[in-house]
């Protein structure tokens, strides 16, 4: 059995005047890590509050645990952990108030299930009196990933929970999931972050409620169509304007501190042309080499398609 | 040398016995892009908020465009323009409606409303949806717009505070193309931002961590001083010594 089926899942807003989410159709395995990566209206929110059965799809059908997301919908709130975009626990309860409240509405206890949490649980405990609106940031990560796995859930929605948070408790939040995932747990999880596409078992890219691409972080790279360069001068601002003009340039971009591009005809060799046009330029320390695609140079391809 | 557009001397900023920005000194010059970095509650937001003129320090001594950050807060808002993705266009008010408040805000003529207005719609190619409500808007495009209005009156300085949030990584890299115009023709930047990719675009960084500024120089002799490969390895071996956490 799949964790999560969608059949042609569409939904709409506004009576039908904004498409959130087109005819979508994919599963997700028993215990996999499954990224859902792309901007703001891409429809990840819209996929999640649908599979925690929040809201009702126009059309199609779809599954969590087996169980029907309309007809079952009681079966699946208490099975399903979802941690929402926006915080939502209780910011005038502490810490300890909170997580015992969602214990106690799925029937259970901190106690009980403590070892699932403690890892978590742990780091934010020596606040456990704070109440949860004078948390920082990365406290109230915690703490609301620990509320939504207090009940043991078999799957764990979590949405774009590392939006806004800085890359050292990005960094500690993706180990966290990782050690959940050794323990059978099933995540969804959306990110707007193409470089946490890599932590996922498996990725679907999304633009405007599609998916462009759906496989392994690896498979989705392999895919990359043509050869990708990146390059670097003394001058970046006057390269990117200069390589964007250049007339055998089919797209370059910034790229951290290279730009990356990519050649129409590409298979001609055109670095060594390339390179003295740049230096005839007046650019200095150029720096040329092919290089693997990353996630999101695949994303950029895709959009443009 | 240019003189600084910003100029700051151990400006601190002290809640009770709690200091959110403790003696930050440094120098932006015309025309820099300067990425200010720093872990979630290192202190960027107080210390934007004093280079804004919005909140006033405990102690310490800056000018930005020129302006006392004590004594001329109000020409300092006259002086900066200020964007965030939180707030920065009303939805609920057509294009032009929010280019003409913006620009009746900062104090423009409504003889140079009405230039700058057709200007700016020219220019982001939006003259047809000039009557749309921003909220009809593709995010990407109110980014734009958002930028556009916060620099219409020609401020020397503008802030941006995590302006490419949530947006695709093409749009991004456009909203980029418009600091690097902006930069060209001499405005300063100051950009805080969680993408480590666009802390390279900036020419120099500053990274804060607990309240303090822990570096400051350009993205590659901050990479070398750290061994780093890439500035997030450089941010991440300093914010994880950070002690404030909570």
């Amino acid at each position: 059995m799949k964790a999560v089926t969608l059949n042609n899942i569409t939904k709409t807003y506004n009576k039908g005047t904004v498409l959130a989410v087109d005819n979508l159709s994919f599963e997700v395995e028993k215990g996999e890590l499954f990224g859902l990566i792309g901007p703001d209206g891409a429809g990840k929110s819209t996929i999640f509050r649908l599979l925690t059965t929040l809201l009702l799809a126009d059309s199609g059908t779809a599954t969590v645990d087996g169980l029907d997301i309309v007809k079952d919908f009681k079966t699946i709130r208490k099975k399903v952990g979802y941690m929402p975009g926006k915080f939502s626990l209780y910011q005038d309860l502490t810490v300890e108030e909170n997580l015992n409240f969602f214990a106690s509405i799925f029937g259970t206890t901190i106690h009980e299930n403590y070892e699932l949490i403690k890892d978590i649980y742990v780091q934010i405990e020596p606040f456990k009196t704070r109440r949860a609106g004078k948390l920082s940031g990365g406290m109230k990560q915690k703490l609301a990933l620990s509320c939504a796995l207090i009940h043991k859930p078999s799957v764990l929605f979590l949405d774009e929970p590392t939006t806004g948070v800085d890359t050292v408790s990005r960094k500690e939040f993706w180990q966290m999931l990782k050690r959940l995932k050794e323990q059978g747990i099933t995540i969804l999880v959306s990110t707007p972050y193409m470089d946490e596409a890599n932590l996922c078992d498996r990725i679907a890219l999304m633009q405007s409620g599609k998916i462009l691409s759906i496989d392994t972080p690896a498979n989705i790279t392999k895919a990359y169509d043509g050869k990708l360069y990146a390059i670097r001068s003394s001058s970046m601002h006057k390269l990117l304007i200069e390589l964007r003009n250049y007339e055998f340039t089919e797209s370059c971009f910034a790229f951290g501190e290279y730009l990356h591009i990519t050649f129409k005809k590409d298979h001609i060799d055109h670095t060594n042309a390339l390179l003295s046009y740049l230096k005839h330029n007046g650019h200095t320390n150029l720096e040329l080499k092919t290089i693997e695609p990353s996630i999101e140079d695949c994303f950029i391809q895709l959009l443009k398609q | 040398m240019q003189q600084p557009v910003i100029k700051t001397e151990l400006l601190t900023k002290r809640f009770g016995s709690f200091t959110a920005a403790d003696e930050l000194t440094f120098e932006v010059y015309p025309g820099e892009i300067f990425g200010f970095l720093g872990a979630n509650g290192a202190g960027k937001t107080t210390a934007m908020r004093m280079l804004c003129g919005l909140s006033l320090p405990s102690s310490g001594k800056a000018t930005i465009a020129g302006f006392d950050i004590y004594k001329q807060t109000e020409k300092i808002k006259q002086n900066i323009g200020y964007m965030s993705q939180k707030f920065s266009l009303y939805e609920d008010l057509t294009v032009i409606e929010n280019i003409r408040f913006y620009a009746g805000i900062y104090g423009l003529s409504d003889k140079e409303i009405k230039a700058k207005s057709n200007n700016l719609l020219d220019q982001l190619g939006l003259q047809n949806e000039a009557k749309k409500l921003v909220s009809e808007l593709p995010l990407g495009w109110k980014q734009k717009l958002s930028f556009s209005v916060a620099v219409i009156h020609q401020p020397k300085i503008v802030f941006l505070d995590e302006p490419t949030g949530g947006v695709d990584p093409v749009t991004r890299r456009q909203f980029w193309d418009l600091i690097y115009d902006a930069s060209d023709k001499g405005l300063t930047v100051f950009v805080t931002t969680h993408y480590m990719d666009e802390a390279e675009y900036c020419n120099r960084i500053s990274i804060m961590v607990d309240g303090r500024i822990e570096a400051l120089d350009t993205p590659s002799n901050l990479k070398k001083q750290f061994s780093a490969n890439s500035m997030d390895d450089v941010f991440y071996q300093l914010a994880r010594g950070a002690k404030r956490n909570e």
